[in-house]
């Protein structure tokens, strides 16, 4: 082999992917030009891993060097009453089961105040479906939790959840938006969207709304003025071309909105649901997941390695592998914790910033809408970063 | 709210080594530099210290996993990841050692020193036996009343009882400490116990073969070079061993390389390790956690275990630590040079409250390994296949099949 040591990065990384059979793959994603679903099968399906995640880090370098995000946050699951009945899900109760609960919107906001010490800035907000919660529970709930601590984003309600808050209200989602934006609501989280393809909804969440009324709502979302994530379930009956189907879905949504900030695929955990039988996907699937994200969505900024359900070692490997995003502290997950996630509900932030750390990154510490709340870069020094 | 506590622990200190910028790799004078070095390993050449320290220091994680896929792959070419269906047993903990990173010793006299009794471990046997077991990692303390001639007669009772368990016994600085107490030569010991029945030996207690090293955290044990001629005299008895790292402590990056530069040498000579593991110090609950820095993440792991996999040219086989990494970060070691899931590990409450616990245990590791792209199978305490579902030959087949032999090309 002879060794061009003149070679430039765009070449030696047009050499790699050439002997991994992705020259053409390399050469789109050195142009910034688009990968069609074929370029996304053919890295769904290469054999060398390590080439995939080196295009995917190019993309993530080009766009954020080596700034990793995090944030200080946490959860508060307001009910886990639902009516859709999702084959995936671990997580929900029906009336009188054991463990079903609902917290009162000042229930809700006590959540917020045992917190009160801890310098947290985001609050997510999801729950189940359930009917009976009128739309005025939604407002109150948001403005409980808005009253508790003022300067606290809330991000809440997934499409699917607004869905049914619009269907209690009686009027256009646009008016909805308005009245949530009034009692305090900030953004929109992604949860909900599944795999979008119909084959799979019927299969899995017939009773969930549809892909494309997931869409529909994160468009009118966005178009309200207000910025939200999206997300994949990924490894449970859903094909590679469902995947594909599904990442296509949100850029051309993305073309149109530039509403969403963050693209977070989501591991199916098997535990305790009517898909138990199923694997889940492994840690390297994980990581390519990642990657593959992270050059088929040309157009949204931020790749979220959510380390609750990846495990806090291999979001850290994503780092290398296109994310730049590991999401935040997290007090108290409950949803995945259900269906068996064995990681910690919580994590300190001096953690987070060490794992980003180790993985050779510079830790940046952001608001809900990527506002730089403390960076790493400056005291890299002594982080070692 | 938690309440303030009253006495907050020490900080641990600063780790001893730090990454660099993963983007720093693709800047010209380091991306130039790692190129030759990858020309290198693409064309069979060995890698100088140097060179490895090189990668230790500058390389990002995707260059170490495709270099060190690259070797395992040459090494490897049929994709298969073996395990060894084997126990762990630990005949006694007493130990006057006093390693400030091990949470497992007793001092003798203390309440929970214990000495096994030999029913209690024949019958721990006889469990891995019905399990299809095929080793028994059999290491302890260094107790000051526990001789060689304990070990033979152990060793032999199981041997004639359970022929198809490799015992796979006594570190090397156990092995001194027997020379030591008994003021023999370490050949008649091993003689000895080869006589009676010993199959190899594991390679723990390297900590890191740096003596600036061992003086801090493990002064009163073996030496660096008493560690390696044990090992040297092993394989000149006709015997293989592994080779293990620990890092994550006091050592530097050069002081890794260090090590694996005497591994590798003494490899040249004798041709008698096996494999090579490595993992980090875990530091919660040791006698001297305060000395320990934080535990390192998987991101340093999968470093140091891609450089051994690279450097280690004349090691067949580098094995994952799945017990201290976790299954998720060992799948990922599998694409960062190893081909080896290590021992399933049987532990006595499991295997004797729900023995088929442990079969479901093989299931995952076997899941894992083939949904990482490999073909999974069984191997015996030298590496040699021995899995039913296995067309070829099982070479080697045993101890004796094994014996070393020196390899007879010298590197460039």
């Amino acid at each position: 082999m002879t060794v061009d040591m003149g070679k430039t990065n765009e070449q030696r990384l047009l050499d790699r992917a050439a002997e991994a059979g992705l020259g053409e793959i390399a050469e789109k994603v050195l142009a910034s030009e688009r990968l069609t679903r074929e370029d996304g099968l053919a890295l769904y399906r290469a054999d060398d891993l390590h080439t995939v995640g080196r295009l995917a880090n190019h993309v993530r370098e080009r766009l954020h060097g080596d700034l990793t995000y995090f944030n200080v946050n946490q959860h508060v699951n307001y009910t886990n009453l639902c009516n859709k009945f999702c084959s995936f899900c671990s997580f929900d109760r029906q009336p009188g089961q054991a463990g079903a609960y609902t917290f009162t919107p000042e229930q809700a906001a006590e959540k917020i105040r045992e917190q009160q010490d801890e310098p947290v800035t985001e609050v997510h907000i999801v729950g189940g479906v359930w009917p009976k919660l009128g739309y005025d529970y939604y407002l109150d709930l948001v403005r409980a939790v808005k009253a508790a601590r003022p300067s606290i984003h809330v991000k809440a309600f997934t499409m699917v959840e607004l869905d049914q808050i619009q269907k209690a209200a009686k009027k256009p989602l646009a008016e909805v938006l308005d009245d949530l934006r009034e009692a305090g609501l900030g953004s929109c989280p992604g949860g909900g969207a599944e795999v979008f393809a119909d084959r799979v909804h019927q299969a899995g969440y017939d009773k969930k709304i549809s892909g494309q009324t997931w869409l529909d709502m994160a468009r009118a979302v966005h178009e309200a003025g207000l910025r939200s994530n999206c997300t994949m379930l990924h490894g449970h009956i859903e094909t590679l071309e469902e995947r594909l189907d599904h990442l296509d879905r949100l850029r051309l949504l993305q073309d149109d909105t530039g509403g969403f900030q963050t693209y977070i695929p989501l591991s199916f955990h098997p535990a305790n649901n009517e898909w138990s039988h199923l694997p889940g996907p492994t840690a390297l699937d994980e990581l390519r997941e990642i990657a593959v994200g992270r050059l088929m969505l040309d157009n949204i900024a931020h790749i979220k390695a959510y380390w609750i359900l990846m495990d806090i070692p291999i979001a850290q490997l994503a780092l290398s592998f296109g994310a730049d995003d590991v999401d935040g502290t997290v007090v108290e997950e409950k949803i995945y914790h259900d269906a068996g996630a064995t990681t910690p509900q919580e994590v300190q932030r001096e953690e987070l910033i060490d794992w980003i750390c180790e993985a050779g990154r510079v830790p940046v510490e952001r608001d809900t809408l990527y506002n730089v709340v403390w960076s790493g870069e400056t005291e890299a020094e002594t982080l070692g970063a | 709210m938690t309440p303030p506590s009253s006495t907050p622990p020490a900080p641990a200190p600063p780790r001893s080594w730090q990454p660099p910028r993963a983007s720093s790799a693709s800047t010209p004078g380091v991306a130039g530099e790692l190129d030759r070095i990858r020309g290198r390993v693409f064309d069979g050449l060995r890698l100088s210290a140097a060179d490895a320290l090189y990668l230790h220091e500058n390389a990002d994680l995707l260059l170490l996993g495709e270099l060190a896929d690259l070797v395992r792959r040459r090494k490897h070419p049929e994709g298969i990841v073996s395990y060894i269906v084997d126990r762990n047993i630990n005949p006694t903990n007493v130990c006057v050692t006093d390693c400030g990173f091990c949470a497992f010793y007793r001092r003798p006299k203390h309440e929970e020193a214990y000495v096994l009794e030999r029913e209690e471990i024949l019958q721990k046997v006889q469990e891995t036996a019905d399990l299809g077991g095929r080793q028994l990692l059999m290491q302890g303390g260094h107790h000051p009343k526990i001789q060689s001639d304990w070990w033979c007669d152990l060793i032999a009772d199981i041997r004639s009882k359970f022929p198809t368990v490799n015992c796979h016994a006594l570190s090397a600085p156990e092995l001194d400490f027997f020379s030591v107490i008994e003021k023999r030569p370490i050949e008649d010991i091993l003689a000895d116990l080869k006589s009676a029945g010993l199959g190899s030996v594991p390679g723990a207690g390297a900590e890191i073969l740096v003596e600036r090293v061992r003086e801090i955290i493990a002064p009163k044990k073996t030496d660096t070079d008493r560690w390696l001629d044990v090992h040297r005299k092993v394989h000149e008895a006709g015997l293989r061993s592994s080779a293990t790292m620990m890092f994550g402590h006091v050592e530097t990056a050069a002081e890794r390389i260090e090590h694996l530069e005497r591994l590798r040498d003494l490899q040249d000579e004798t041709g008698g390790f096996t494999a090579f593991a490595c993992w980090n110090t875990q530091p919660a609950g040791v006698p001297e956690e305060h000395l320990y820095p934080k535990k390192t993440t998987p991101a340093q792991y999968l470093r140091v275990n891609a450089v051994a996999r690279i450097y280690l040219d004349n090691f067949d086989n580098v094995q994952t630590s799945y017990v201290t990494q976790g299954v998720k970060t060992a799948q990922v070691s599998l694409r960062f040079g190893c081909n080896d899931f290590g021992g399933t590990m049987l532990e006595e409450n499991v295997v004797s409250a729900a023995g088929c616990a442990n079969l479901e245990s093989i299931q995952k590791i076997e899941s894992v390994i083939e949904r990482a792209g490999f073909t999974p199978r069984q191997r015996n305490s030298w590496y040699g296949i021995v899995d039913e579902r296995h067309e070829g030959p099982t070479t080697p087949a045993s101890a004796e099949e094994a014996r070393p032999v020196p390899p007879k090309e010298t590197h460039a």
